[in-house]
């Protein structure tokens, strides 16, 4: 990087706040993805939009590229600095500017932690319900950017549902505004929904404007056990047939069953093929009326076993088996690939099953887990990333898996978006047609190709 | 590969084990106040793995972002994978050790500290002629410096050294009639030569419980700060040697009143002669004795509710690292609390989030130190509480501190003086000027 440009940069954010220190370069070459690391020439750390604004139009001059980061969580190397340049990290900005209970919405700066909004707006029972598993680290700039879910996907949705208006950043510096606090609002392009999963590859968002939903008064957790997987599937399809939508409907296969039994021996049964988790919230009498109605179908779809959370202990504790899943599967090996293949929910058992199958295909460890009851499912799979035979499997399985998702109908990615992980298979799920416009979209607003190049949509240049 | 390189190449599969999933900054106090990566285990782990792969080397600036740790094992608590990242970090300052030497104020307490009888003359001395250095604030056991001195902060509110050393106030063993335990008691150094109270207040109420305690003179140093500074050499002749000297007295039960130093006794030691069997069986003999004295109080001797007298006060508790996640004692001092008629305990958010003292950290870091300790004291002024208690001499001084500066009243104690408190109002023949003798600390 020329010096000119580091003197800028300086001068537009203070001195102590651009990082050039080889350690801390280093500690900004890598995000949660395992396998992509490349070291940024400085770390940024801009504290308004306006010194945004002069960075980015600094950067656009130099034709240097700008890697926008939150807490660095994602799942698809959607934050490494590929080429180098400039990481630009969004935390300083941090403040939830307002919280309007009269049109349920709250304004915050990318840099809040989700966590940390909920914990605002709890006291005035709202909820913001986008709740992806790195919740209590990951920034609402960053879940937004990547377009994060989470576990109340079914009934709530991901992080596009409730993006109202959004303040961005375009490459040169410039700073646009988009939405607003309006529940209706159809002028225009709807510039809000493009930006949002953006992958910070088309501008870098400096204020959000949040839906909020009012908190439900009650909850009720089930957990069912099957013998067999078909059974599970079918189990998933009927409850919503019966016209109950569960803010969760999570689903773990054997081998993660067997996996988070053997770690903190909860006692689920190791034979069964597949267990439901299930959650159904809203106003109490609606609650008992359908977790009733939950069970009855799991009955009917021969659960093994079924579980109702008659308390909060009890909750808890089916939960806890949920939570433990990706970290029991993470301890088996050293290297942890959380992949995130969406079939539609009729799709599951099949996907479940061709998972297995790819996984004893190739010799690698799967298990999978997942979000069920919207088809995003989780295949996890461990291994070592310094043994390159291994890794050569494994690749090969994660290019089927990708494939048999797009197969049954689904898409690449639920709720972790593309980066560069996922790139490689872009094409076959939208063709050179899609492909060409997606790439016009981001010539448009990105000439010089200095946003989070090389990720998304690939090669712009 | 230098032989530096090559302790950490004994770690290499274990900080392969960090997905770098980020949970840890959830948590990380350090990182709550600088959000930057280096400042959190993921970061540091990513350091050591670029010193393994030749992209780093162990130069100044690792040196300065490993330090940035207070070991307060919160990362390694909440990692899914079960990284213990705390252990790794100190091997990462193990090898800093081997090749660049020890943070200077660190050295040069080490250095005394290395030479027993030096340090215990030392700190006498310090007790005679401390308040020549430090004046003296009313009403609690804290101290400003009069002057500057190297490695002390101006404003910094430090406990005042005693002017007799616990072990120097008793005889080497403290009988009681029919005693039901023989105890050692290990008093560490805060106790032994900063806050004697405590130390008076653990023999009070073991005699009150009948139990013998021995004070064996020659202990020293439990070797946590020299350890957690990556100076694994030294802290094995301190763990040797405290082995050695406990040995001799072959206690039923060893009893600490420092998370810290239970935790030494506990963990640090047997895990320090992994490569040693013998030394390690002994260790583990040891280990397997020791107690944390409300621990000791709840689980050993379920002691003696039928004679507390009341105390009036609102308490609240914190947590030290080492006592929540070091040896995981965090039910016993409540019980202990709940015990004493007169208390109104009200528990504060996070109890065991580190209050920013981290040992030796907060002598090189003072100032981060403080700003850590800022949200401890937000925390305990929410409680309403007049009174805290806490199980860790460096937690006690430095919540003190943070108290003084800002101009606060609250009191802070080690749980077992409230103990001691009731016991002695329980006394109906006490004379009335215990109460005095409390309020005076």
């Amino acid at each position: 990087m020329q010096s000119g440009l580091l003197d800028s940069l300086k001068r537009i954010v203070g001195t102590e706040h651009v990082l050039t220190n080889q350690e801390d370069l280093l500690c900004y070459s890598y995000d949660a993805t395992p396998g992509f690391s490349h070291m940024p020439e400085a770390v940024v750390m801009p504290g308004t939009a306006d010194e945004v604004a002069k960075v980015l139009a600094a950067a656009n001059d130099a034709k240097v590229p700008v890697y926008p980061r939150g807490s660095g969580t994602n799942l698809s190397a959607g934050t490494v600095p590929l080429k180098g340049g400039i990481v630009l990290l969004m935390t300083r900005m941090n403040k939830i500017v307002e919280i309007d209970t009269a049109n349920l919405v709250a304004v915050a700066e990318p840099g809040v932690v989700v966590a940390d909004l909920n914990k605002a707006v709890e006291e005035f029972g709202l909820i913001y319900p986008p709740d992806p598993g790195t919740v209590a680290t990951a920034t609402l700039g960053g879940t937004v950017s990547e377009n994060a879910g989470g576990l109340r996907g079914l009934k709530y949705g991901v992080s596009k549902h409730y993006i109202m208006g959004l303040e961005v950043v375009l490459a040169d510096g410039r700073i646009l505004n988009t939405g607003g606090k309006t529940v209706k609002d159809v002028a225009g392009y709807d510039l809000t929904k493009l930006f949002t999963g953006s992958e910070g590859t088309l501008g870098v968002i400096t204020k959000i404007i949040v839906k909020l939903m009012p908190a439900p008064e009650a909850r009720k957790a089930m957990l069912a056990t099957f013998g067999n997987l078909d059974d599970a599937g079918q189990a998933i399809s009927a409850i919503i047939a019966a016209k109950i939508i569960p803010a969760t409907l999570e689903i773990m296969d054997n081998a993660t069953i067997r996996t988070v039994e053997e770690f903190s021996k909860a006692g689920l049964p190791t034979s069964a093929e597949a267990l439901l988790l299930i959650e159904v919230d809203g106003i109490p009498e609606v609650v008992e009326k359908e977790a009733a109605k939950v069970v009855e179908v799991l009955k009917a779809n021969n659960a093994a076993e079924i579980r109702v959370a008659q308390d909060a202990g009890e909750r808890d504790k089916i939960w806890a088996a949920r939570r433990a899943a990706l970290p029991a599967l993470a301890k088996l090996r050293p290297t942890t690939f959380v992949e995130d293949a969406t079939v539609p929910r009729s799709k599951v058992p099949d996907m479940i099953r061709a998972v297995n199958e790819i996984a004893a295909r190739y010799n690698v460890t799967i298990g999978t887990f997942g979000h069920a009851g919207d088809g995003n499912l989780h295949p996890t799979i461990v291994c070592d990333i310094r043994d390159d035979a291994e890794m050569d499997r494994v690749y090969k399985a994660m290019d089927e898996i990708f494939a048999v998702s797009l197969k049954l109908g689904g898409t690449l990615s639920g709720e972790h978006g593309i980066g560069v992980g996922k790139l490689r298979y872009m094409e076959s799920q939208f063709g050179p047609a899609g492909m060409t416009a997606m790439r016009s979209i981001k010539k448009a607003l990105d000439p010089n190709c200095i946003l989070n190049p090389g990720k998304l949509v690939g090669e712009c240049g | 590969m230098s032989d530096n390189k090559k302790l950490l190449t004994e770690v290499e599969d274990a900080l392969a084990n960090c997905m770098k999933c980020g949970n840890c900054m959830e948590v990380c106090p350090i990182y709550k106040e600088f959000k930057t990566e280096s400042s959190v285990a993921r970061g540091k782990i990513a350091l050591m793995e670029a010193v393994l792969s030749g992209q780093s080397d162990i130069t100044a600036g690792f040196d300065k972002r490993m330090a940035m740790c207070v070991s307060c094992k919160a990362c390694t608590a909440k990692c899914p994978c079960g990284v213990k990242a705390d252990e790794l970090i100190i091997k990462g300052r193990e090898a800093i050790v081997k090749t660049r030497g020890l943070h200077p104020i660190k050295k040069a307490a080490f250095a005394l500290l290395k030479a027993r009888p030096l340090f215990d003359f030392g700190l006498r001395m310090a007790g005679l002629f401390g308040p020549l250095a430090f004046k003296k604030l009313p009403g609690r056991l804290a101290t400003v410096a009069r002057f500057p001195m190297p490695g002390l902060d101006r404003k910094r509110i430090m406990a005042p050294v005693a002017s007799t050393p616990l072990r120097s106030q008793y005889p080497e063993v403290v009988k009681v009639d029919n005693p039901k335990f023989r105890v050692a008691f290990f008093t560490g150094c805060t106790i032994n030569y900063i806050y004697t109270d405590v130390g008076q207040a653990v023999l009070n109420v073991l005699k009150e419980n009948d139990v013998e305690v021995t004070l064996p003179a020659l202990q020293h140093c439990c070797a946590v700060p020299v350890h957690i500074s990556g100076d694994i050499e030294l802290a094995k002749v301190f763990a040797k040697h405290n082995i050695e000297t406990f040995e001799r007295y072959n206690p039923d039960y060893i009893v600490a009143a420092c998370g810290s130093c239970t935790m030494a006794w506990k963990k640090d030691y047997p895990d320090m002669f992994a490569d040693d069997p013998e030394m390690k069986a002994r260790a583990e003999k040891l280990a397997a004795k020791t107690y944390e004295i409300s621990q000791f109080l709840v689980d050993v001797v379920k002691f003696r509710r039928d004679n507390l007298g009341e105390v009036n006060a609102t308490v609240t508790m914190h947590d030290p690292c080492h006592m929540a996640r070091g040896i995981a004692v965090t039910a016993q001092p409540r019980e202990v609390l709940k015990a004493i008629p007169g208390v109104n305990f009200v528990e504060m958010k996070e109890p065991a989030r580190c209050c920013g003292a981290g040992g030796s950290f907060s002598l090189a870091h003072y100032d981060v130190a403080r700003t850590i300790n800022d949200r401890k004291l937000a925390d305990i002024a929410t409680t309403g509480a007049d009174t805290v208690v806490t199980g860790c001499g460096m937690c006690r001084m430095h919540i003190t501190d943070g108290l003084v500066q800002s101009g606060r009243n609250e009191q802070v104690f080690h749980t077992v003086q409230l103990l001691d408190k009731a016991y002695k109002a329980g006394k109906k023949d006490e004379p009335k000027k215990t109460k005095d003798e409390f309020h005076f600390h």
